[in-house]
């Protein structure tokens, strides 16, 4: 299969990244000569481990914490899913999870699912978010009982990029003995992590988010915290993880964490700009649209912008024939026949759910991209707002 | 990624007939902008034939070109013929259409039926049926027809066609007994309410939309102020204040002791209203 995306506008980081050309180089290796079996007694073997042990560094360094705290897991989803079902067997008297009504699905629908997956009942507290996508601290602190086991906030929302104060949320728990995993998967890469200053307990992230390729994740598990593996088996991964390592796409993952650490700086200076421009300019050129969410706490790449009256996956197409890749969270494209969960949550208005665009920008965007976005933009809303019966020109 | 046809993306792309006829003989306006898609049908017609049709159309790409499709398919057929049009019909006129998104076809012939009914001066009998999903708003009646226009065999395929059981689910073994008992042909005992007839979540939201645009804006706006009906979640009415009410100490006064009486008065006497910072 050809996929050619010398001309594709790609603004929709958020879902997924280009994998990095230098992330591709570091892995070519373990795809062809270095196929031994990390776990060999053999040197042949023997020096893959090396380069696994070399990645878990890597990530290490950029979120802050010690090798020996970095799990490699085959995706985000497993760490999310690692990190609570542990928790619960930690605590098998504690059947209180405290969570958000913005979650990602792998946290959602896990928490809808949990009693049919441990055979236990429990309680789960999701916490309302504001019109911004904010959540309130106090009653945070209210939800927080006697028998939570775990806390699971992301730390920043793939749909609106709004950063929650994941530090201060785990330092409320953590007074209270119980344990806090944040799915970081949006965070991870755009802005700077330090966990050995932070009472975060388990973290999640994924590689193919920060410019690494799908099907490797990683679970951060703070040194000392009480842990019970998801996937049993093998010895790999000091017994926390069975199974044999994808090593070609853990070096990649590796690889990709040190250029994060390059490109940190231009994620919140040049893509910040290019992003605070799309917006602006979008948000002046179209009449009846609106941000959703926080305009400061949030991600240096991400905007989602409503375009009152009209459908979301009919925008989505209209820029596909230029070529401009983003998402909606309107319920046509979703899959299902409601508009995105997130939407719904902070409040906004059925008529702009439907109508929410995702753009989020990666360090490959450029100005003239931009530049052209915001040219295609306003004549396919107005376009379709032409056919639309609520719309009223005014 | 949805697979549509090139029919599909023709008459998204370029759609015919847009726009509206003004003094219609017939008008459809099915669907909402709650449910994520709605029709608005114009027909002129003449001598019992449909001379013009034209529509606007919010929603996603098969439901403009199942609108599109057709305000061409009608024009020149008697109101007789017309009548007979099922969404089967615009869907293979469109060389198919993905089977999560049939109930676009079934939006188009849902106004279609309405425009018929309407120039006719009747009053369509789907009206008439028992509500079955709250969420969308879809009676036994549409369910039934569904399953036996188009054959369906499962839930999934209900809720594919008419979206009935597409938002909470909570219909759901509802609409499995109306499939057992029309498959099997037993006679239908059409789900029964007890007490007064309730409102959806649909008609309650249109009908609280109504007010909202009639009385209560209009009397806002002179202050400067404005608002906007955010969700409905049973009796709970969630709005938002825009404008001077932002900021007006008052705002909630105004909330309790005009909005809501207002609302109580000429929608429904349960409703609670809340505001959504």
């Amino acid at each position: 299969m050809k996929c050619d995306s010398k001309d594709v506008i790609y603004m929709d980081n958020n879902a997924t990244t280009r994998v990095a050309p230098e992330v591709v180089d570091s892995m070519m290796p373990f795809l062809t000569e270095c196929y031994g079996n990390p776990s060999s007694m053999h040197n042949f073997g023997g020096q893959v481990g090396g380069a696994v042990e070399k990645a878990r560094a890597q990530v290490a360094e950029l979120i802050g914490a010690d090798p020996k705290e970095i799990t490699f897991t085959s995706c985000g989803t497993e760490s999310d899913s690692t990190a609570i079902i542990s928790a619960l067997q930690v605590f098998p008297e504690k059947r209180h999870i405290v969570t958000t009504r913005v979650e990602h699905p792998a946290i959602k629908h896990l928490c809808e699912n949990l009693d049919r997956l441990t055979g236990h009942k429990h309680r789960v507290t999701r916490l309302q978010v504001d019109s911004d996508g904010t959540l309130d601290l106090a009653k945070y602190e209210e939800a927080l009982a006697e028998d939570t086991a775990i806390v699971s906030v992301m730390w920043a929302n793939n749909e609106t990029g709004v950063i929650f104060p994941v530090e201060k949320m785990a330092a409320m728990a953590k007074e209270r003995g119980i344990l806090f995993h944040t799915d970081a998967v949006q965070a991870v890469g755009k802005i700077p992590i330090n966990l050995k200053e932070l009472d975060i307990d388990f973290l999640s992230l994924s590689g193919h988010k920060l410019h690494a390729p799908k099907g490797v994740g990683v679970l951060y598990v703070k040194r000392g915290t009480p842990f019970v593996p998801f996937l049993a088996g093998g010895h790999q991964e000091g017994g926390r993880r069975g199974g044999t390592e994808n090593v070609a796409s853990i070096v990649g993952l590796g690889r990709a964490c040190e250029l994060a650490a390059e490109t940190m700086e231009e994620e919140n200076t040049r893509v910040r700009a290019l992003r605070d421009r799309l917006e602006e300019g979008l948000l002046a050129a179209v009449p009846k649209s609106m941000l959703n969410g926080h305009k400061t706490d949030r991600l240096p790449n991400t905007t989602n912008i409503s375009f009152e009256f009209v459908e979301g996956e009919a925008i989505l197409l209209h820029m596909n024939l230029y070529n401009i890749c983003a998402s909606s969270g309107s319920a046509c494209t979703s899959g299902s026949l409601e508009p995105s969960h997130v939407l719904r949550a902070m409040g906004v208005p059925f008529t702009a759910a439907h109508g929410s665009v995702r753009y989020s920008l990666s360090v490959y965007n450029t100005d003239a991209e931009v530049d052209y976005v915001l040219e295609k933009m306003p004549p396919i809303i107005a376009g379709l707002r032409e056919l639309s019966p609520f719309w009223k020109a005014e | 990624m949805w697979e549509y046809t090139d029919k599909v993306q023709e008459h998204f792309l370029r759609p015919h007939n847009v726009g509206e006829i003004e003094n219609p003989s017939g008008l459809g306006d099915v669907g909402s902008l709650a449910c994520g898609d709605a029709l608005k049908l114009t027909l002129k017609i003449e001598d019992d034939v449909i001379v013009d049709a034209k529509f606007k159309t919010f929603g996603c790409a098969s439901a403009i070109a199942s609108s599109s499709a057709l305000t061409i398919m009608v024009t020149g057929m008697t109101v007789d013929e017309a009548e007979k049009l099922t969404n089967d019909d615009i869907a293979d006129y469109l060389g198919g259409l993905p089977k999560e998104k049939m109930h676009c076809s079934v939006m188009g012939r849902e106004a279609l039926e309405a425009a018929i009914a309407d120039y006719r001066g009747v009053i369509l009998p789907m009206a008439e049926g028992e509500v079955v999903c709250e969420c969308f708003g879809v009676t036994d009646l549409d369910v039934i027809r569904a399953i036996k226009e188009s054959d369906l065999r499962s839930v999934e395929e209900i809720t594919n066609f008419t979206k009935a059981g597409g938002g909470c689910g909570k219909c759901e073994d509802k609409l499995r007994d109306l499939l057992q008992a029309t498959i099997s042909e037993t006679p239908v005992v059409p789900v029964t309410a007890d007490g007064p007839k309730r409102l959806t979540t649909l008609q309650k939201i249109k009908k609280i939309e109504e007010v909202l645009e009639r009385e209560i804006k209009p009397a806002l706006k002179k202050d400067g102020g404005d608002i906007e009906l955010v969700d409905v979640d049973g009796d709970f009415v969630m709005v938002s204040l825009r404008g001077a009410c932002t900021s007006c100490a008052k705002s909630q006064t105004t909330l309790k002791e005009y909005v809501e009486k207002k609302l109580r008065e000429l929608v429904l006497d349960t409703l609670i209203v809340e505001e959504v910072k």
